[in-house]
């Protein structure tokens, strides 16, 4: 393939070339002309060439000396992925994986500053919904009125009885809501002023079997933490992951800095990836951070038994499943876990502790709060809690996770099991008259055709309007450029509202997820769903195993 | 603002009259995009990007082209005339002459046009779509300057109904609408279409009786108001052509080689697209800048007008070696300087619903409607020109080429699977 097209130019460019000669010829007034400029041209590729073999035996003797490495380069010539890469930061300590495609939304109101210490949430909750695999109506082991220490069993699924989820705070259990069809929603605890906590017996790492660990993570709770792809489901237990992938840093939009979320949890860490490093028949990789002008934390960096993937990219280069793909692409039969940075370190700390440790650092984002900020709480609190003085307008919408891929809450409603964000922005229900045809520079696009990118560090004020109306799909090749994967999502879509398990299949569903395809969706000019048909293909291909 | 928006409700029909509400909503949204917002699960905020701004970037970059076919069409009618030669003589008789031509025919497109596809929209419930802006604006810029208002509506019709309502509207048709539109003229009624005669407007070739009265009243009408001004006006007319004149296209004097070409029209003549020719397509540099910017701001793919550019390029080159015949032997870069290889590399070929829809088809896919075109022109002397039925057949081979590029991926996903098993 390569060498054909190599031949076609050189085809291509001879013609060229021979029509220009006989140009040159016909028109010339005399020969002399021509002969001169042939001429000076030989010369000039005979200069070339003495320059270009000098410089390659200088360079072999430069590898043979070993002066020159893959940093540096003594040609004078730039090597072609100097030319096109951008450079990658010198803290890096491995390869650099550039993604060039992606988008970065960039909104008003990212959490700053050290985690506030004095906001508290009086109720938590654990929501069933939040674990994707569990049936809608698990069996709750406790009722209203019971007091529970924090890891104390909640509730299980039905079909698969061995996994625990269990208690983030001690307290009394105020209600059990349900939903539509009687699903359960939500377990709600008044959490006590002084934390209980269920005393779990030590285990070594180094003695304990696999088999041990397993038994020991279903008990404690910790196995909640897990979550499986494809498919992103609660981890099965009787399954061995072929790898563990973590991503330390989060790219969508106002997304809290790991960094911050970590701070004087190495040890907890550290011990939440030895503990993966049993579990796993592969490796453990570590997806870190190689956009910022300094390093990420120390505890990232220096992270032992890990292998360590550095990451260059706009959103979604901080995804796990980008990362995946660029690490070990996932194939239909494989099984691999993930988890967030304070997942590991709730698992670590249920050997440091020997509790379960719920806490989480959660930022509070968006444009419509007085002081976006960090803050320290636990799993399931209650969001209206965390928001109290802190809303600007009441024409808002509350969202756990980030406006990407986040769900939308009621202002009394719970943070969501694997979130560590909330985002606040302001409902769109305004009419925009000609909004279709002015241009608009208070509202983010990846599109050219808007003035706004000629401005890339402007910051917007989101809001939740849809920007024009739903269409078939029209335009192509407008996914690609977001998503940094050598995978066609518009066909893979179009698979899926077909039920084309085949195509589905062969076209990669099983390589995303939701948050993955997110960016995707913001871009889309036919304002297409294109999370819910994703999640639409993936449950058909899990019913179909 | 509000105030505005209630005023305009006041005039929303009931939604039994599914006709009248379809087209109020389809005036509404055009005046005001909606108060709609998002809904999960999926992402809280939206790209300003929407179907009706990539649409309008199409038409906004066509607006240079409108400008210059509306007064090329009147200053080729005065050439042919033998009156006000120059470029610049007489400027707002051409105009007004170009006026009267063109704003028939836009009218008419529109008319026609988004009348169907109102229809359509209130009979299957769904919201107008924007897909015919494109067309309509595309339409009458390919259409020769003289040709029959019941022809075009035929036309359009036929393309609108055959080849977008049929399949299921905007996004699904299979060929470009604006060229279903044109070939069906071009096969239907061939002599408007073809040949010599219907490039210039108004003209009459053996005599010199006045014909085209037509619009002869708005005409004399117009001969009123600059009589007053002391301006020349259009007067009576000689309709019959000055001595020495064809209105042969560069493309038609081609196939006597370029030294034909030349005793005609001088290459910077052609370039700058004071020539005979559909409307909108005579002027390269025109063209060339709404090109670029639907390029730059990535509405339309600039994949395809590079490898349109190089498969056109390439093929002329490969004629120029074989030198069969005089038409094969013009230098290959004066094929960019006749016929409509920009208007169709820029506007026709980049139409995203049936251009090939992955990156890598998209090279393949201009590439070859380069090539076929240059063919076409060049082997083909019954058809005068090649693009229109070069991008018509590639149009047809994009799903395949998609389905081989998809295959490419599927097959290496699949290897990886095998390798893991393995």
């Amino acid at each position: 393939m390569r060498k054909g097209s190599t031949r076609l130019l050189l085809i291509t460019s001879f013609l060229f070339l021979q029509q220009l000669a006989h140009a040159q010829s016909v028109e010339g007034s005399g020969s002399g002309t021509l002969t001169l400029t042939l001429l000076a041209i030989v010369v000039l590729i005979a200069f070339f060439v003495i320059i270009q073999v000098s410089d390659n035996l200088l360079r072999i003797e430069a590898k043979k000396t070993g002066v020159e490495g893959a940093e540096t380069n003594l040609s004078i010539f730039p090597g072609v992925g100097e030319l096109f890469k951008t450079k990658a930061p010198s803290y890096a300590d491995g390869a650099v994986i550039t993604l060039s495609k992606g988008f970065d939304i960039k909104l008003e109101g990212a959490a700053t500053g050290p985690v506030d210490e004095s906001v508290k949430a009086n109720t938590f909750a654990m929501q069933p919904p939040n674990f994707r695999g569990v049936s809608p109506i698990p069996k709750v082991v406790v009722e209203v009125g019971d007091t529970v220490k924090a890891g104390d069993h909640l509730f299980f699924d039905k079909k698969n009885t061995d996994v625990k989820y269990v208690a983030p705070v001690s307290g009394e259990v105020i209600a059990v809501n349900r939903g539509e069809r009687r699903a359960i929603t939500e377990v709600v605890i008044l959490a006590d002023k002084n934390q209980q906590f269920r005393e779990l017996s030590a285990f070594d790492l180094e003695k304990g079997s696999r088999e041990e660990l397993v038994n020991f993570l279903l008990d404690s709770g910790g196995w909640s933490l897990l979550r499986q792809r494809p498919y992103d489901i609660v981890a099965n237990h009787t399954e061995v992951p072929d790898n563990i992938f973590i991503s330390t840093f989060d790219t969508a939009p106002l997304a809290p800095n790991q960094d911050v979320v970590v701070e004087g949890k190495g040890e907890a860490f550290q011990k939440g990836l030895d503990v993966l490093n049993k579990l796993t028949s592969g490796k453990v990789f570590l997806g870190l951070n190689a956009n910022g002008e300094k390093a990420p934390s120390a505890i990232f960096t220096q992270a032992q038994g890990v292998e360590k993937r550095w990451f260059q990219g706009k959103h979604p280069s901080g995804n796990v499943g980008i990362q995946i793909h660029h690490t070990a692409p996932l194939t239909p039969k494989s099984c691999v876990w993930t988890l967030g940075v304070q997942e590991v370190i709730t698992l670590g700390a249920l050997f440091t502790e020997r509790r379960f440790n719920a806490e989480r650092v959660v930022a509070l984002t968006g444009a419509e709060l007085n002081a976006p900020k960090y803050v320290r709480t636990y799993i399931g609190a209650n969001i209206g809690d965390l928001l109290k003085d802190n809303l600007t307008d009441n024409h808002i919408r509350v969202v756990s996770g980030d406006v990407l891929s986040g769900q939308t809450k009621s202002s009394d409603g719970y943070l969501n099991f694997y979130d560590d964000q909330i985002t606040e922005l302001k409902e769109g229900d305004y009419y925009d008259i000609f909004g279709w045809l002015l241009p608009d520079l208070s509202s983010p696009s990846a599109s050219k055709a808007l003035p706004t990118w000629i401005f890339p560090d402007t910051t917007f004020k989101a809001d939740t309007n849809t920007k024009g109306e739903k269409r078939a799909f029209v335009v192509t090749g407008q996914y690609e450029e977001v998503l940094p994967m050598d995978l066609y999502p518009q066909h893979l879509m179009k698979a899926i509202l077909t039920n084309d398990y085949e195509k589905m299949e062969g076209l990669g569903i099983h390589e995303l997820v939701e948050e993955d395809i997110a960016i995707c969706e913001f871009t889309c000019t036919s304002k297409q769903p294109l999370q819910q048909i994703l999640r639409k293909g993936l449950d058909m291909m899990h019913e179909q195993g | 603002m509000n105030n505005l928006v209630e005023k305009v409700k006041k005039f929303e029909p009931p939604k039994e009259k599914k006709f009248l509400h379809t087209l109020f909503d389809g005036f509404f949204t055009f005046l005001f995009t909606p108060n709609t917002v998002t809904k999960g699960p999926g992402v809280h905020v939206r790209d300003r990007m929407d179907l009706k701004r990539t649409m309008v970037m199409v038409v906004i970059a066509l607006q240079l082209c409108y400008l210059f076919g509306t007064y090329n069409i009147g200053h080729q009618h005065f050439v042919a005339l033998g009156q006000h030669t120059a470029f610049l003589e007489a400027v707002h008789l051409k105009i007004v002459y170009g006026l009267i031509q063109i704003l028939p025919i836009f009218v008419v497109t529109h008319v026609v046009g988004l009348g169907i596809e109102f229809f359509y929209a209130a009979k299957k419930g769904h919201p107008i779509e924007e897909g015919f802006l494109v067309s309509g604006a595309l339409i009458p810029l390919i259409m020769p300057p003289d040709i029959p208002l019941w022809i075009l509506t035929l036309a359009i019709a036929f393309a609108v109904i055959l080849g977008k309502e049929a399949f299921g509207g905007t996004g699904m048709n299979v060929v470009n609408i604006a060229l279903l539109a044109r070939v069906f003229v071009f096969f239907a009624y061939p002599t408007t279409i073809s040949g010599d005669q219907c490039w210039v407007s108004g003209i009459e070739y053996s005599g010199a009786q006045a014909v085209g009265e037509m619009y002869g009243w708005a005409h004399h009408a117009f001969d009123w108001l600059f009589n007053g001004l002391g301006m020349s006006t259009f007067g009576e007319g000689g309709r019959a052509v000055a001595d020495g004149f064809t209105g042969a296209t560069p493309l038609a004097l081609a196939t006597q080689g370029w030294e034909n070409v030349t005793a005609h029209y001088s290459p910077m003549q052609m370039f700058w697209g004071a020539i005979p020719g559909s409307i909108g397509e005579t002027s390269k540099p025109l063209i060339i800048i709404g090109a670029l910017m639907l390029a730059i701001t990535g509405v339309a793919s600039w994949r395809i007008m590079v490898s349109c550019l190089f498969g056109a390029a390439f093929m002329a080159i490969v004629f120029n070696l074989w030198g069969f015949d005089s038409y094969m032997d013009i230098p290959w870069y004066f094929h960019f300087y006749i016929g409509s290889f920009w208007f169709a590399m820029a506007f026709m070929a980049t139409d995203p619903v049936t251009a090939s829809s992955t990156n890598t088809g998209k090279w393949i896919y201009g590439f070859g409607i380069g090539a076929l075109g240059i063919i076409i022109r060049v082997m083909n002397l019954a058809y005068p020109e090649g693009w229109m039925l070069a991008i018509l057949f590639m149009n047809v081979f994009a799903p395949l080429i998609d389905h081989y590029v998809l295959q490419a991926n599927i097959n290496r996903r699949m290897k990886r699977v095998k390798q893991v098993a393995g």
